[in-house]
């Protein structure tokens, strides 16, 4: 029978079947997230109306005998950044309060067309600045394993909708790991693919260079089945890699890591890593040796300056990109009351529109491009930006994939770093590096942290475009690990009541 | 005492430098599709690109690249192989995205040079402009300051903002300093303004309309003491509309800097407005504190990397330069210098050449351009050329060099094909305009005239030559002026014995 529980390949298959519904499916979801989201608060906009027309439509095309996407009728949660026409799009900030966009994103274009159900838009920190949700100007999320800690961030909502069974599928960005660290820390499958494989087009930009929109799933076939959905490449961006697709699909359904080598990255595990967290990555090691990779250690010298190098990358993207919102002419305006000028209402509204993480990054960009520290700052971290991307070139001449834990600790508790910026930073030091190079990288499950109970996850990376790599890497640990375990980690996550 | 123009270049030597911004005529804008076309309704030519939305994407228009290396190779510079777009970041309303998309440090076509020619005391005389940069941007919005005496945003009720022209590619083209021009500052500046407006017209890249802005230029003056071999403070003067205001904005900043400097005053560093009626400058904004644009490499686009193959082509498609033609032209045509002049400013150059191409005489050609057809053209307020092909005034001139058509009846011929009624050899069918040429016709008209003024024949039979006139006026009146009245003279006095 098919439940919130199933995966999205069974709900898809069940579908083709005639089974279900996509509306019954839809109104299951709708009714967990009307039981739940009081508690997780993964959504910042429900679309009921528009997610039940958008099933009927695709129930309709089936009765009709119509060939559709494989999955076509399964529902889905959307981070609120990305653009979707005539529906609430505030990328958790409130200088976008009121914002129906005119167009779809691309990625919702594509969804649409595939027949996906979109259930609503979920949280983020502000403009995707920040790891735990706690920037939202819309309230934090929180973690289905445990509700006093943070789900992780940027995509924070849309990992927590998928952990706590609100949605099979979700989209996310990640710019420095604002997919895969919510992932690891909710115990999902989250894919950031290589840069340029997914279009940014619709896509409320935070930094431009870095980021890049994926998928979340609780298995890697579903990942896989989303990313296949909304990869390839757009003319509208400019930066979208005009080549095919990888065949991740095929390559999630290979199980198989027989003769692949994998790189360990020295500098990203041991100090600093909590002892949970290491352990659970290296008994998952120890799993892919027994299916027979062989694992090598690697360095990458360079990463140790990639943290503060994208913090100057990404807030001068920032803070240009965030310059739009002026009050003129969409969103948020305050203080227009008819006897003050443009500017000044333009700097009233932002004001009161941008949260605090995002001012400190405005000016934290605004300062690295100015003239006389332009060198000193956005242009070495450019150059750090092109030793990063070397040392993964060396690294991958010696192996097929790297891996690393995706996070240094398991999810933190709400409030404990959010007023300490750089500790809240830290957090994503073992996936700002993929950002940097450009390069798809995969957060995996690999079990529970032993003093916590709290899910790890592994990263796995792969070169541009090689995204298959870490699918099929990715596909073979979950499957062993799933035997060994006897059943899925997500079975373990505390029932939130309602169903 | 003020010094009036001639005493300010005695003892000042000016620097020129000239920035000109080109409207390019391509279809659609520099980084969306929606139409360019001048005179629209406000905002109907937007999309979520040009207005800025948030997730939305430009895309770099080919033909915008094109044009652009066309610019370039025209003005004899290097085409950069790799140039890329920069951010330009300012706040101001009708800048959707407040910055704009423009080239800095890696600009498409660089060192570059135009020599024109003006007439000295000296007789003509070349100076050459370097051309340090040709760069690619796009246009702003327009603002329209409503209320307040002055149409300027202090002391406006509120502003109205029109994005049509958001987004519409310019290219910037900007000269090195032109120094040693002496007192002829102003007509080196004018002739290099005009020489630019004609090579462009003849690349077919932009309309070239001073008066609707599609050319622009900014003049940028210095003064420094004669023999000082120092470099004054320049003033950049904006809102030149015309070619006469290039050269007056010029003369004018010349007179306003030297009194400046003769009463002991510094010149500011500042942009300053033309004013049209009274060839004056008013101050704008002051640019002492140089306004930091914190310019970095707009990451939304990949560089522009033009194939050498593809430029060299398009080096294959430049056309003559203006000058060298209209010189070629002149001689071929033995056309003087002041009638030259005539046609270039009425753009009647190209349907010149073609109507003498067709076979008709030259100064003929010209005349019928320059006169009648200017004149009828000047009537209804339209371009000389849009009244009638040059094929038709070949015809025309060709049946008067072959008497067929006197003067007087081709006039009647262009008025018939200008009202529509058909081609010049259907207007002369429907209308019976040719030339009276039946001896037996015109002797019978003769002799009606003869029997109707018997006096006046007499007096010619006595010698009174000068008498045939009244005989001729009144024969030419009877045949409806299709009569040739030399041919009716020569049969008149023969016929009363004179001939």
């Amino acid at each position: 029978m098919t439940t919130i529980y199933s995966s999205a390949s069974e709900m898809a298959q069940a579908l083709s079947k005639k089974d279900i519904s996509s509306v019954e499916l839809t109104k299951l979801h709708l009714g967990r997230i009307e039981a739940v989201d009081g508690k997780v608060h993964a959504f910042l906009h429900v679309d009921s109306q528009g997610a039940i027309a958008q099933a009927t439509a695709v129930d309709a095309k089936r009765a009709a005998g119509e060939k559709l996407s494989p999955l076509a009728g399964v529902p889905l949660a959307l981070k609120d950044i990305l653009a979707q026409k005539g529906v609430p799009t505030t990328a958790g900030s409130k200088i976008l309060q009121g914002w129906r966009p005119p167009y779809d994103s691309t990625v919702v274009a594509k969804l649409k067309a595939a027949g996906v159900v979109i259930l609503g838009k979920t949280n983020m920190d502000e403009f995707a600045m920040g790891s735990s949700t706690e920037n939202s100007a819309y309230g934090t999320t929180q973690n289905p394993w445990d509700l006093t800690r943070t789900p992780g961030g940027s995509s924070g909502g849309s990992a927590a909708a998928v952990a706590a069974f609100q949605a099979p599928l979700a989209i996310g960005t990640d710019t420095g790991g604002s997919i895969r660290q919510p992932a690891a820390l909710t115990g999902i499958v989250g894919v950031k693919p290589t840069y340029g494989g997914v279009s940014r087009y619709g896509v409320v930009a935070y930094s431009s260079s870095l980021d890049q929109v994926g998928p979340f799933a609780r298995t890697v076939l579903d990942t896989a089945l989303l990313h296949e959905a909304i990869a390839g490449h757009d003319e509208r961006d400019s930066t979208s890699i005009n080549a095919p697709v990888p065949q991740v699909v095929a390559a999630a359904k290979k199980l198989d890591v027989k003769g692949m080598k994998i790189g360990v990255i020295k500098e990203l595990g041991g100090t600093g890593f909590q002892a949970g967290v290491s352990q659970r990555f290296n008994e998952a090691l120890e799993l892919l040796v027994a299916g027979g990779a062989q694992i090598v250690e690697v360095s990458c010298p360079n990463f140790e300056y990639a943290l503060a190098a994208y913090y100057l990358i990404a807030p001068s993207e920032a803070s240009s990109n965030l310059a739009r919102f002026d009050s003129m002419r969409y969103g948020l305006r305050v203080g227009d009351d008819g006897s003050k000028g443009a500017e000044e209402v333009m700097s009233i509204t932002r004001e009161a529109g941008f949260g605090k993480e995002v001012k400190r990054r405005i000016i934290l960009g605004t300062y690295a491009l100015s003239s006389g520290y332009y060198d000193a700052y956005y242009g070495s971290a450019q150059k750090v930006r092109t030793l990063v991307k070397q040392d993964f070139e060396k690294a991958f001449a010696q192996v097929d994939v790297l891996v690393s834990p995706v996070t240094p600790t398991t999810a933190f508790k709400i409030g404990e770093k959010s007023n300490d910026p750089v500790a809240m930073y830290l957090s994503d030091i073992a996936t700002i590096p993929v950002n940097m190079a450009g390069i798809g990288g995969m957060s995996l499950p690999v079990g529970l942290a032993p003093e916590d109970g709290l899910p790890v996850g592994m990263q796995i990376m792969a070169p541009v475009m090689q995204d298959d790599r870490f699918y099929r890497v990715g596909g073979a640990l979950e499957a062993a690990l799933l035997s060994k375990w006897g059943k899925p980690l997500l079975s373990n996550i505390p029932e939130l009541g309602g169903m | 005492m003020t010094l009036d123009y001639a005493g300010a270049t005695t003892k000042y030597e000016p620097t020129l430098g000239l920035e000109v911004h080109v409207e390019l005529n391509t279809k659609s804008k520099m980084f969306c599709g929606c139409a360019t076309e001048f005179g629209a309704e406000p905002n109907t030519q937007t999309c979520p690109v040009c207005l800025g939305l948030p997730g939305a994407l430009p895309v770099v228009n080919a033909k915008a690249i094109e044009s652009s290396i066309l610019i370039g190779l025209a003005l004899n510079c290097s085409i950069a192989p790799y140039s890329r777009f920069a951010r330009k970041n300012y706040f101001y309303p009708d800048m959707p995205k407040n910055f704009q998309t423009s080239q800095f440090d890696e600009p498409i076509c660089v060192n570059g040079y135009l020599d024109v020619e003006i007439q000295t005391d000296e007789g003509q005389k070349v100076f050459r402009v370097e051309i340090e940069r040709v760069h690619m941007e796009e246009d702003t919005g327009k603002s329209l300051h409503v209320g307040g005496a002055t149409g300027r945003i202090h002391g406006a009720e509120y502003s109205l903002l029109d994005y049509n022209r958001a987004g519409i590619p310019l290219v910037e083209i900007v000269t090195r300093i032109v120094p040693g021009t002496g007192k002829y500052a102003p007509q080196v500046a004018r002739a290099y303004v005009t020489e630019l407006r004609d090579i462009l017209r003849s690349l077919g890249v932009s309309d070239v309309k001073m008066e609707q802005g599609s050319l622009r230029c900014d003049a940028n003056v210095s003064l420094a003491p004669i023999g000082s071999g120092k470099l004054g403070t320049r003033s950049e003067t904006k809102n030149v509309n015309s070619l006469r205001s290039v050269e007056r904005a010029v003369s004018g900043e010349i007179e306003r800097q030297a009194n400046r400097l003769e009463s002991g005053e510094r010149i500011i560093q500042e942009t300053r407005h033309f004013l049209e009626e009274s060839g004056q400058t008013r101050p704008g904004r002051s640019k002492e504190q140089a306004e930091d644009y914190r310019y970095f490499p707009e990451p939304d686009l990949v560089p522009v990397t033009p194939d050498a193959k593809w430029i060299e082509e398009l080096r294959t498609r430049i056309p003559e330069k203006p000058s060298v033609r209209r010189k070629r032209l002149q001689t071929q045509w033995n056309c003087p210098d002041k009638e030259m002049e005539s046609l270039v400013n009425a753009e009647l150059l190209d349907v010149v050449e073609e109507t003498i191409k067709l076979g008709a005489e030259p100064t003929r050609a010209r005349t019928w351009w320059l006169g009648e057809i200017s004149r009828l053209a000047n009537e209804k307020e339209v371009a000389p050329t849009s009244l009638i092909t040059s094929k038709d005034v070949a015809e025309i001139i060709a049946l008067i060099v072959g008497g067929d058509l006197t003067d007087k009846l081709a006039r009647q011929v262009v008025e018939g094909v200008i009202s529509g009624e058909g081609s010049a050899s259907s207007v002369i069918e429907k209308r019976g305009l040719k030339v009276v040429s039946d001896d037996s016709a015109l002797m019978t008209a003769i002799e009606a005239a003869i029997a109707a003024q018997p006096d006046t024949a007499e007096r010619i039979r006595g010698g009174n030559i000068p008498a045939a006139g009244a005989l001729i006026g009144a024969v030419m009146k009877a045949t409806g002026g299709a009569a040739d009245a030399a041919k009716v003279r020569e049969l008149l006095l023969k016929h009363l014995g004179q001939g």
